[in-house]
């Protein structure tokens, strides 16, 4: 007799299990050979603590009264409990702190859509390293990472979570026309994008940089298309990439001035993971140095998180071909 | 979730909508220097491998994108408007297969506007539940949607709903079926579409492409 389960839940049979378990595995021993420690925090909290530190609650969608009727809620990532960890449980720790974790996350699909609500993350977070130092730590782990669960063909995408609203300033583009333009670069509607810009009236070079920085992805030489008095806010990108050369890690990095992610608490670098055998990022993240504030302990703070399911569809795909 | 097929990064499949984009997608593949023939002389095959082109209902494009199974598609906006959720790059306005998205009704006496006044509320049939429903959202009216297939202009003339909300580019279907455009939500064109990690790692190949367009365009 066949029982429903909701769905984009599933169960997870021995033999997946097994493979899955091998790769979580390697993603959490590289983390803890770093310095970072495993936690766990509880899948339901407080509604309302959730939305202390983003004002969607981080886009959590599940959420129930216990037996007392306050409102708990499914987390929809890790990064806030960890803010909220932080802030409870090491008020008085030394920075920096490193955490670790391999957890369950919560989030509302559309159906029909294929994805998941219940989905496997494993990620680090690196509280009290400013950047370029803690970014470039925060790649570099998630590459050793990436290495040891067998991945080979991966590229990492480091870009400016701050960037493109940086540039709207500088270019003097009305408060109220703001907005839009972020949300059309979000969306990745780079036609719509196009088109509010060119209502705009501005000086030519800004409407085509504008216009041309979600496309503006590759190598070092994407970061002198910004140049001039602008420099300046790519200097962190620009210090990233150096530093990730130092290291040997350059060709693994694509640097990506339109790199957006839509959680809205990234500050600073943003980080997107990809792999060829998946259609989608396997994984990603960034610096939120206002987070911490915001739970009281105001620390710059670093992290990335990959979803277990697609690097495992990367990593079979990586045995087929040898 | 499955892998997607391995090819080198110089390789790109492009997702072709068959139906009303399809003669000028083809057109556009021409400019570009792919060789159209068996496209256009077979439309039982799907996918024609060596070309790297699938064929496809332009409301499933934006599907094959989104999951990698495709590089690029073309589709029109107004399917891209429908699914919003979508994570796909609109790279470019292609330019053609214009049309509108337009609320329709009955020539003659406004029975949607009566509806609407008499009753609170009014029945409206389409086959983009999502665009309907946001227009009259967005423009303080309560309705009710009936979401149909196919043949849209049949549901007001017998009684089914008040009015409708279809793609128009002439709008003579709607005056053969004695309706009248009462309103237009948008207007719609082709779209250049991408997957965001062929977007990454398939670039040079993706941009010089989209170049090669904008010149032939």
């Amino acid at each position: 007799m066949i029982h429903p389960i909701p769905p984009g839940t599933r169960d997870v049979l021995p033999d997946e299990m097994r493979e899955l378990r091998a790769i979580s595995e390697a993603l959490r021993s590289t983390f803890e050979q770093h310095g970072y420690g495993e936690v766990w925090t509880p899948t339901l909290e407080y509604e309302e603590v959730l939305r202390t530190g983003d004002e969607s609650a981080a886009g959590s969608s599940y959420r129930l009264f216990d037996e007392g009727g306050a409102l708990l809620a499914l987390r929809s990532d890790m990064t806030i409990p960890i803010a909220r960890l932080i802030a409870s449980r090491y008020a008085d720790t030394r920075p920096p702190i490193r955490l670790c974790y391999v957890a369950h996350a919560y989030r509302a699909v559309v159906r029909g859509s294929g994805q998941p609500r219940e989905f496997l993350q494993a990620g680090i977070e690196l509280v009290g390293a400013p950047p370029p130092d803690g970014d470039v730590e925060v790649v570099a782990v998630a590459l050793a990472a990436l290495e040891q669960a067998g991945l080979r063909r991966y590229r990492l995408g480091i870009g400016d979570g701050s960037l493109y609203r940086a540039l709207l300033e500088s270019f003097e583009v009305p408060a109220a026309e703001r907005l839009p333009l972020l949300e059309a670069l979000a969306r990745r509607d780079l036609v719509g994008l196009e088109v509010r810009l060119q209502r705009l009236g501005l000086a030519p070079d800004a409407e085509r940089l504008l216009a041309r920085l979600a496309t503006l992805r590759g190598g070092p030489e994407v970061l002198d298309q910004v140049d001039g008095p602008l420099s300046g806010a790519v200097e962190n990108l620009r210090r990233c990439y150096e530093l990730l050369a130092e290291r040997g890690l350059a060709d693994r990095v694509i640097i990506d001035l339109g790199l957006v992610r839509d959680l809205g608490y990234y500050t600073g670098a943003v980080f997107e993971v990809y792999d060829p055998a998946v259609g989608f990022a396997l994984g990603g993240g960034g610096r939120y140095d206002d987070l911490l504030g915001r739970f009281g302990r105001s620390l710059p703070a670093c992290g990335i998180a990959f979803d277990l399911q697609r690097v495992h569809v990367a990593q079979t795909e990586e045995e087929r071909l040898g | 979730m499955t892998a997607v097929p391995d090819q080198d990064a110089a390789r790109l499949t492009i997702a072709v909508p068959r139906g009303a984009l399809f003669q000028e997608t083809l057109g556009l593949l021409d400019a570009l220097g792919v060789d159209t023939a068996e496209l256009r002389s077979n439309d039982r095959k799907l996918l024609f491998e060596d070309i790297g082109v699938v064929t496809m209902r332009p409301s499933d494009v934006p599907t094959y994108v989104e999951h990698g199974s495709a590089d690029l598609g073309i589709t029109g906006k107004d399917v891209l408007l429908e699914q919003p959720e979508r994570e796909v790059y609109e790279l470019l306005d292609l330019g053609f297969g214009r049309c509108r998205m337009v609320v329709a009704a009955p020539a003659g006496a406004d029975g949607l506007d009566e509806s609407l006044r008499r009753l609170g509320t009014a029945r409206i049939a389409t086959k983009y539940p999502r665009i309907a429903m946001n227009w009259f959202m967005e423009t303080g009216r309560q309705i009710e949607i009936v979401e149909v297939k196919g043949s849209v202009e049949l549901a007001p003339l017998i009684g089914l709903v008040d009015g409708i909300v279809d793609l128009t580019a002439t709008g003579k279907t709607l005056v053969e079926n004695d309706l009248a455009e009462r309103e237009q939500i948008c207007e719609s064109s082709a779209r250049l579409i991408a997957n965001p990690v062929s977007h990454k790692l398939k670039a040079d190949t993706i941009d010089d492409l989209v170049e090669r367009i904008r010149g032939a365009s």
